[in-house]
């Protein structure tokens, strides 16, 4: 089954609202805890407030086809303004709220913004800032009056004044907010997301009212999600996956999305909410699972005992009964005494006690971690997506969950592999283009609709999952010939609880080496279990005990790495541990915490050089920039530390095995 | 900076004096607060900034001089009267219920604006019940305007030094007074946390239109956050204006620098 059964009529997003209007008017379509209380607006009214706020636009000057940036937390007012502009044919473009000034004027002029609607005094001063820089931004409307009590810019308007506006400015045209809405097509732009971007500036993707709605409904098809389904909405709403999951999926399945208090209660929010449909990326996921441990092994030493052995017993059987395999009579009924006493607690206090379907993507996601909250019973998936093509491209069907594969094909998606083993696919949701790069465009999408995603992979032989090793060039070669996919070896490390992020370099060179960042929350627990005394990150990252943990973590790594006859050879054999996190404000990973690999090694090229000789320390000079936009440096002499190497198991005897 | 309300004085201390026994703590002091500024008391340790604060809420007696208050001249100040008639205070050394969460702490602030009596309250029902609605939302609001909404139910007592003192600042504005008095609200804080409090203090000021007194030990941060400095130094009052006139005060500079000795 796909979209092609339903109905086709609804194919813009103020359609939508129009039809929920009608068939749940009093279901609660959107959330908000503000004052210490979960706020709540039906689609009644959330309909009403968005038609206030079209028409005030409007009133402003907003036209078809003329760009809204969108610039803050997740807010009820901030969706409501893309909502706004799609009534009017206009197209939001969501920003990332942490931006620094710098970066939100270079995307602003691209999109050719002509109205901001943003959350508050902190968004409105990073525009005021390049609002030399961006001319063509003729208004800007903000949410939170706090502190913008005195601004006396006439392009400033509050939120409230423009829903006033709009609602004598419809009370004078009764009739111009439904033709407005009738007037918009499937075909229309819906959206422009910027792309992170590893390299370069940040690339408009235009997506259509199609693209989005189509997938949204695919999804929600394959899932079997309903209008009941509870969701958190915090992540960046600039991010594809939250216009996804909060956005478009809430207005065609009709379900009810709760906006979080603020960034710090996001943890006890989602545990109010108990969302049953859930996204996030890995590294929550496993924060989560590290909280748990730091504070089990802290607890009194019956509830620790009680804890192991239930998990432990989780582990055995609680992915088979996940998968909905028999298991037997006693097993079963130990589950559930478990259930009582150990998982559903620990469920709760994760907010994941509801959990329906969770899924996760971005970055590789460690067996264990996996197995944990599986374990549980909550059904984490893995997908594989792309802004390019409104996320979708493959989803883990339910009881086929690997932790090495990304799924199967999701509804309307077909997927090739090319000869350099680029993954390339096409479907219903690809973008239109790049905005204004005509280039870019041409080099990513074919003629005939084709996406290059970038990423080498292949289906493996065995379930006929797609199997993703590393960004398609970043995939290279050791001077001896071996593959080397630094990608795959960096997130075997990661998997390591001590190990927040890893960059390893050998492409061109004769062997593999690692830059290690350590996780400070897990190393510094383990260093004071052992009354270790430290300072800091920097102080921590140069004790010899860690070099010693990150050692034995990487040893295990290569032992790992050795079973790989195409691999193999690719073992690190030098590593040494940053003395600064990697950060995003260095320019160091990306806004979603990739790391910008080359940049790295740019940045750090006399670590890199040092790696490659037979030194054993070195000494390094860093920038770093602090959040209030200070420039600081930063002067440490980093280690630097061998690994043992094992035989690589080679091709005859994988034959003989 | 943009431009703000000053008003009339809303506070006018008059040759205030105070001793303890043959200590003279502050001597023949007089200055005034006007409506809607920024007020910073400083000086060396042992000044008498904290008991200048004191004699204005009430807590010291002073032995001559007095006090106007919203046109109302007494001899001295009496701490009830102080708090009914809109004068709140942060102390120097925290002052919360360390066992109590965020929110009670802030609540405990509301009490002068209870009106219902103990039997209401202890029932909780009635015009108990909504008042207590309407001071939740008023304690909510303060949450939300420190942004402390993660803390709300956490023990003060667990909370690092930084979030304490945002908490009492939060009590204190849960009175919503009209003069507010803040002894160090930056004392022991780091450079992120003192630039928080910065803010708070001239959010304070700029939405709710409090009149606020300070004392502080961090010269830039006076000299920032002032309309007008008062400097003390034992117990006498060396000068009084604005920040850039007291900063090239040669009194001033000498009782912060140290007098040179002169090569005669």
């Amino acid at each position: 089954m796909s979209q092609k059964d339903q109905d086709t009529t609804l194919d813009t997003f103020p359609k939508l609202l129009h039809s929920h209007v009608k068939l749940r008017p009093d279901q609660d379509a959107i959330r908000e805890k503000d004052l210490g209380i979960w706020q709540s607006w039906t689609w009644a009214e959330a309909a009403a407030e968005i038609r206030a706020l079209a028409c005030g636009l409007a009133s402003l000057g907003l036209q078809r086809g003329d760009k809204l940036a969108i610039i803050g937390d997740n807010r009820p007012r901030l969706y409501w303004g893309m909502t706004a502009a799609q009534a009017l044919g206009a197209v939001p473009v969501p920003l990332y709220q942490d931006a620094v000034a710098e970066e939100m004027a270079y995307v602003l002029d691209n999109a050719d913004v002509k109205m901001a609607l943003v959350e508050d005094q902190e968004q409105v001063d990073k525009m005021l800032e390049v609002r030399d820089r961006c001319p063509r931004v003729e208004h800007i409307i903000f949410d939170e009056t706090r502190g913008l009590r005195h601004y006396e810019h006439e392009f400033l308007h509050d939120f409230e004044k423009i829903q006033q506006a709009g609602v004598e400015f419809d009370h004078d045209h009764p009739d111009f907010y439904d033709q407005q809405v009738a007037a918009g097509v499937g075909a229309d732009v819906s959206i422009m997301l910027y792309t992170s971007g590893t390299t370069g500036h940040p690339k408009g993707v235009v997506l259509s009212n199609d693209n989005v709605i189509i997938t949204a409904r695919n999804g929600i098809i394959r899932e079997g999600l309903t209008s009941h389904e509870e969701v958190l909405a915090y992540l960046p709403m600039a991010w594809v996956g939250d216009n996804l999951f909060s956005y478009a999926q809430s207005f065609v399945a009709g379900f009810c999305v709760s906006c979080p208090e603020d960034a710090t209660t996001v943890a006890n929010d989602l545990r109010e909410i108990g969302p049953t449909y859930y996204f996030a990326p890995p590294r929550v996921y496993e924060n989560m699972l590290t909280q748990v441990m730091i504070r089990m092994e802290d607890a009194a030493s019956i509830k620790r005992n009680i804890f192991h052995y239930f998990m432990e017993h989780a582990r055995k059987v609680g992915v088979r009964i996940l998968d909905g395999k028999s298991v037997s009579l006693k097993d079963s009924l130990l589950y559930r005494l478990g259930n009582i006493l150990v998982y559903g607690p620990l469920k709760d206090v994760l907010g994941l006690r509801r959990i329906k379907l969770a899924y996760t993507a971005g970055e590789a996601i460690g067996p264990e971690l996996f197995d944990f909250y599986r374990s549980l019973g909550i059904n984490i998936k893995q997908l594989y997506g792309q802004t390019e093509c409104m996320v979708l491209v493959c989803v883990q069907p339910n009881g086929e969950v690997y932790a090495d594969t990304v799924g199967t094909p999701a509804i309307d998606v077909e997927i090739k592999i090319d000869d350099n083993g680029e993954i390339m696919y096409r479907s219903p949701g690809v973008f239109q283009s790049y905005y204004k790069n005509p280039e870019s465009t041409a080099s990513t999408k074919t003629e005939d609709g084709w996406v290059r995603t970038g990423d080498a992979g292949f289906f493996d032989d065995n379930n006929g999952h797609l199997k993703i090793i590393d960004r398609a060039k970043d995939v290279g070669k050791l001077n001896d010939g071996t593959l080397f996919a630094p990608k795959y070896i960096e997130n075997k490390l990661k998997f390591f609880a001590f190990i927040k992020e890893a960059v390893v370099f050998g492409n061109n060179r004769d062997f593999s080496t690692a830059f290690i960042n350590i996780d400070l929350d897990a190393v510094g627990n383990w260093a004071e279990r052992r009354n270790m005394a430290y300072s800091g990150y920097i102080d921590l990252a140069g004790q010899d005990e860690v070099y010693q943990l990150i050692k034995e973590s990487i040893d295990k790594v290569n032992q790992d790495l050795a079973q790989d006859s195409r691999l193999g050879n690719s073992q690190v054999r030098r590593f040494l541990i940053l003395h600064k996190e990697l950060d995003a404000d260095d320019g160091e990973l990306t806004r979603t915490r990739k790391v910008r690999r080359n940049f790295v090694g740019e940045r750090y090229d006399d670590l890199v050089d040092a790696l490659y000789s037979q030194q054993s320390e070195c000494h390094v000079k860093t920038q770093v920039s602090f959040e209030d936009g200070r420039i600081g440096t930063l002067e440490a002499d980093v280690k630097i530390w061998d690994v043992d190497t094992y035989p690589v198991k080679s091709v005859a005897e994988d034959a003989a095995a | 900076m943009n431009e703000r309300d000053i008003g009339a004085e809303i506070l006018k201390v008059e040759n205030i004096s105070l001793s303890f026994g043959v200590m003279k703590v502050l001597d023949n002091i007089s200055f005034d607060i006007r409506q809607g500024e920024i007020r910073s008391i400083i000086g060396p340790n042992g000044a008498g900034k904290s008991s200048m604060l004191n004699v204005i809420n009430g807590f010291y007696h002073p032995q001559q001089g007095s006090i106007t208050f919203k046109g109302e001249t007494r001899k001295q100040m009496a701490p009830h009267v102080a708090a009914t008639h809109g004068i709140a205070r942060t102390f120097q050394n925290i002052a919360l219920f360390k066992g109590m969460s965020t929110l009670d702490n802030i609540m405990t602030g509301r009490n002068l604006k209870m009106k219902t009596n103990l039997f209401w309250q202890a029932l909780h029902i009635g015009p108990a019940r909504a008042e207590e609605l309407e001071n939740r939302e008023a304690a909510e609001r303060i949450i939300d305007f420190l942004g402390i909404q993660a803390i709300r139910k956490k023990p003060v007592g667990k909370l690092p030094y930084g979030l304490q003192k945002r908490v009492e600042l939060g009590r204190a504005l849960a009175a919503e007074p009209e003069l507010l008095l803040l002894d160090e609200p930056m004392a022991g804080m780091n450079s992120e946390e003192k630039e928080d409090m910065c803010r708070f203090v001239l959010d304070v000021n700029a939405e709710f239109g409090t009149t606020i007194a300070l004392i502080e030990h961090d010269m830039g941060v006076v000299m920032d956050l002032s309309d007008r400095v008062l400097v003390l130094d034992y117990g006498k009052q060396l000068a009084d204006g604005e920040p850039d006139e007291v900063r090239n005060n040669q009194a001033v500079i000498d009782a912060y620098l140290g007098v040179p000795h002169e090569h005669a």
